[in-house]
């Protein structure tokens, strides 16, 4: 597709229309390919992300976290700092909704601040597209609930292509636990609409046989797909969100279903093996996978900043693109 | 003394459908068709003309909340809102703070109803002491008192023992049990129909089978224990197919479903607004599909609006925190006109008797029908008034409704409960 960008320059693409990133179902391909560009050129421009980019600045993000984290918030922050933008951080214990306000006039009191985006992380499905229609600036899903994650979808996708050099025509697949799982919606629905293979794995009680429903594989043994694999991404098993135990213990999952040295030696020989952590060690991943070289999960993280970078220029609007 | 002129008479229990002039008088139904000769002159005349003349609705599950929750509703605010949905009629549930379960309780409802003189009111009162599903309420004192129905709902009758002896008892008063169907442990947390979009919504889900298993278990508790049970709402198509079969083996049972059940889908709660989490939880097109030809070929026997007030506030809290429910009497008539008349698969005399004919035999109450002698409990409805949702118009307390903003046909223009005009449009 031509988003319109030069090997040197960025120049703003003139079909984006977005002003919210708030899941990768209702992104096309082609907008998926924008963000995938714009990140791409970003790490040109940028060192690797190392180097800051001031396209952005006097701009304000808010970072609005309703659940915990470490590396999705700090890497929100660390995109807008790149690109020159101010953040602001607020969370629930330091905030009003302890005393009954609800999130939404949480998110205008802080928009009434004067930020452009607002980066919403929620226990709540929906969250963000609930904010999106209520505020005048951006909203950035950073999460919410069992619904997606679209900016780790992301940057697991470029990781992929920066890796392989195309998603299309690849096979991947998403083991664990898909049932609770974000990161395996937004990877799904990216990977799918950029014609990749798309295959879920774990066990029956956490990986519905609906998803056939969208063209992706069901699958409850790892061991028979491997051989075909050409990237596996090992989702947390999210012990936090499980009303009942859908397994009988964690031993039982890990050997039916952790990724381990032997595995890897029925895999094929370059398969990559990618995790959005924070990882269980010894249970989806055993440490000599995760640090082992097929591993790209270090990647990932650095990828993490790009796309959000990507996200944050994209969603300002063209008035800010360079001179 | 009230005559309405010109307007389409449709009473199922006739069968009546034709235009024809009503007479009323002392609160009664008179004469269809009176002669001239017995009209006093100076009787009140209501212009019918290209309207309908229909027995009072009657509402076999509406929530009063009060006491204790008039924050959602009052017994006021809730007859209001029931008379401008032409329901002459509502049996109000007994979740309210403190529960329906005393003969105090029952009359404090009683003589709020008639204070408010709005529609008639009969409670459902608890069918375990507190609602708490552990030991059966005073059932013979509550009937004294005029409970015309027993009930745990919303929350379902999930103690097989306790329902079982409910059933027995209540044989001796012959009053009915309805129970809400649904196995708890397999509703667990859900707030949608699950399905696949609950699944690429990642929002927790009710599936159809915590319905199915409770209505199955209910069905083999009527035959043991020769009891009369309702059940409803009910919403799939599992315990639709349980009821048909049920019902050609002459099981005595009778269910009920709510409008909105046919009109929304689960497609809904892609917008993650909480005004769509409703109970039963609206669902996907296979179960929409079956209920509408069950409320169609009679295995569903009768509409139950499901009007459930809840305050602005406790909606706006977040999905999976927000209270079900959504408010229904103003709007209930004009949903199955919208959906199932307009679109030709059910006639206005089908649509009655399931509105005000069969909820009357169910709750062994007067009503659903135009017989002169009967009381005069009358709605009239202009089938072909177009209107829109909007908050103002609603005389309930709350405005939660997913129709907001909706385009209805079909609007009640006057209801007359006992002989006297309770509502005009």
């Amino acid at each position: 597709m031509s988003s319109g960008l030069t090997t040197d320059k960025l120049q703003y693409p003139a079909n984006w229309r977005r002003r919210h990133l708030l899941d990768l179902e209702s992104l096309s391909a082609e907008e998926l390919e924008t963000l995938l560009d714009v990140a791409e050129r970003l790490k040109h421009l940028t060192d690797g992300g190392r180097r800051t980019l001031p396209l952005l600045t006097g701009r304000t993000l808010a970072n609005l976290f309703f659940e915990n984290s470490t590396r999705t918030r700090n890497s929100f922050s660390l995109a807008a700092r790149r690109l020159g933008a101010g953040t602001v951080e607020f969370s629930p214990s330091g905030s009003s909704t302890a005393k009954g306000e609800t999130i939404i006039d949480t998110a205008k009191t802080i928009e009434a601040m004067g930020v452009d985006w607002v980066v919403v992380r929620h226990r709540v499905p929906g969250t963000p597209h609930l904010l999106s229609r209520q505020l005048d600036c951006s909203v950035l899903s950073a999460g919410d609930g069992a619904h997606e994650h679209p900016t780790q979808g992301l940057l697991d996708i470029l990781t992929i292509k920066q890796h392989r050099g195309r998603i299309a025509g690849l096979t991947v697949a998403l083991v664990g636990d898909i049932a609770h799982s974000r990161t395996a919606r937004s990877n799904l629905w990216g990977l799918k609409k950029l014609g990749a293979h798309v295959i879920v794995c774990g066990p029956a009680t956490l990986v519905s046989r609906d998803w056939e429903r969208l063209g992706i594989e069901v699958c409850y043994d790892l061991d028979s797909i491997l051989p075909r694999c050409d990237v596996l991404n090992l989702l947390r098993i999210q012990f936090e969100r499980q009303a009942a135990r859908p397994f009988p213990s964690v031993h039982e999952y890990a050997l039916l279903y952790a990724m381990t040295a032997e595995r890897m030696g029925r895999s094929k020989p370059d398969i990559l093996i990618m995790a959005p952590g924070p990882i269980n060690r010894g249970v989806e991943i055993t440490p000599e996978v995760a640090d082992g070289p097929h591993s790209v999960i270090l990647h990932q993280v650095t990828n993490g900043i790009l796309v959000r970078m990507a996200a944050l220029w994209l969603l300002a609007g063209p008035g800010d693109s360079p001179k | 003394m009230l005559l309405i002129e010109g307007g389409r008479l449709i009473d199922p229990r006739g069968p009546l459908d034709r235009v024809a002039r009503l007479l009323v008088t002392d609160g009664r139904i008179k004469a269809i068709d009176p002669s001239d000769g017995d009209l006093p002159p100076d009787i009140v005349r209501i212009d019918a003309r290209d309207r309908l003349v229909v027995p009072g609705l009657i509402d076999l599950g509406t929530e009063l909340r009060e006491p204790g929750r008039e924050e959602d509703e009052t017994i006021q605010t809730g007859c209001a809102a029931a008379v401008a949905g032409g329901y002459t009629t509502i049996l109000c549930a007994a979740n309210t703070d403190p529960p329906i379960d005393t003969p105090a309780a029952v009359e404090f409802v009683r003589q709020k109803a008639a204070r408010a003189d709005r529609c008639r009111v009969h409670v459902i009162a608890c069918a375990s002491k507190g609602r708490e599903g552990n030991q059966l309420a005073e059932i013979g004192l509550l009937v004294e008192a005029g409970a015309v129905a027993f009930s745990d709902a919303p929350r379902p009758m999930a103690n097989s023992a306790l329902l079982k002896l409910a059933l027995e008892y209540c044989r001796m008063f012959d009053r009915p049990i309805f129970d809400r169907p649904e196995v708890p442990e397999l509703a667990g947390s859900g707030v949608m129909h699950q399905g696949y979009i609950s699944l690429i919504l990642g929002l927790p889900g009710l599936p159809a089978e915590a319905e199915d298993l409770a209505v199955a278990r209910d069905l083999r508790l009527i035959e043991a224990t020769g009891g009369r049970l309702h059940v409803g709402p009910v919403s799939t198509m599992g315990s639709i197919d349980l009821l048909r079969r049920a019902k050609s083996r002459g099981i005595r049972v009778t269910a009920s479903l709510c409008p909105q059940s046919l009109a929304l889908g689960d497609e809904e709660l892609r917008s993650f607004d909480s005004s769509y989490k409703v109970l039963p939880p609206l669902r996907s097109i296979k179960h929409r599909e079956a209920a509408t030809e069950a409320i169609l070929d009679g295995t569903i026997d009768c509409f139950v609006s499901g009007h459930t007030p809840r305050a602005q506030e406790k909606k706006l809290a977040d999905l999976l925190e927000a209270p079900f429910g959504m408010i229904s009497l103003e709007t209930s008539l004009a949903l199955v006109c919208t959906h199932l008349i307009r679109s030709g698969r059910m006639s206005w005399l089908q649509a009655i008797e399931r509105m005000s004919t069969k909820p009357a035999e169910i709750a062994g109450i007067s009503g659903g029908s135009l017989a002169p002698g009967a009381p005069a409990d009358l709605a009239i409805i202009d089938p072909d008034c177009r209107w829109v949702v909007t908050p103002d118009q609603m005389r309930s307390r709350s405005i939660n409704t997913p129709l907001l903003e909706r385009e209805l046909y079909g609007r009640v223009t006057h209801t007359i409960v006992g002989g006297s005009i309770k509502y005009r449009l």
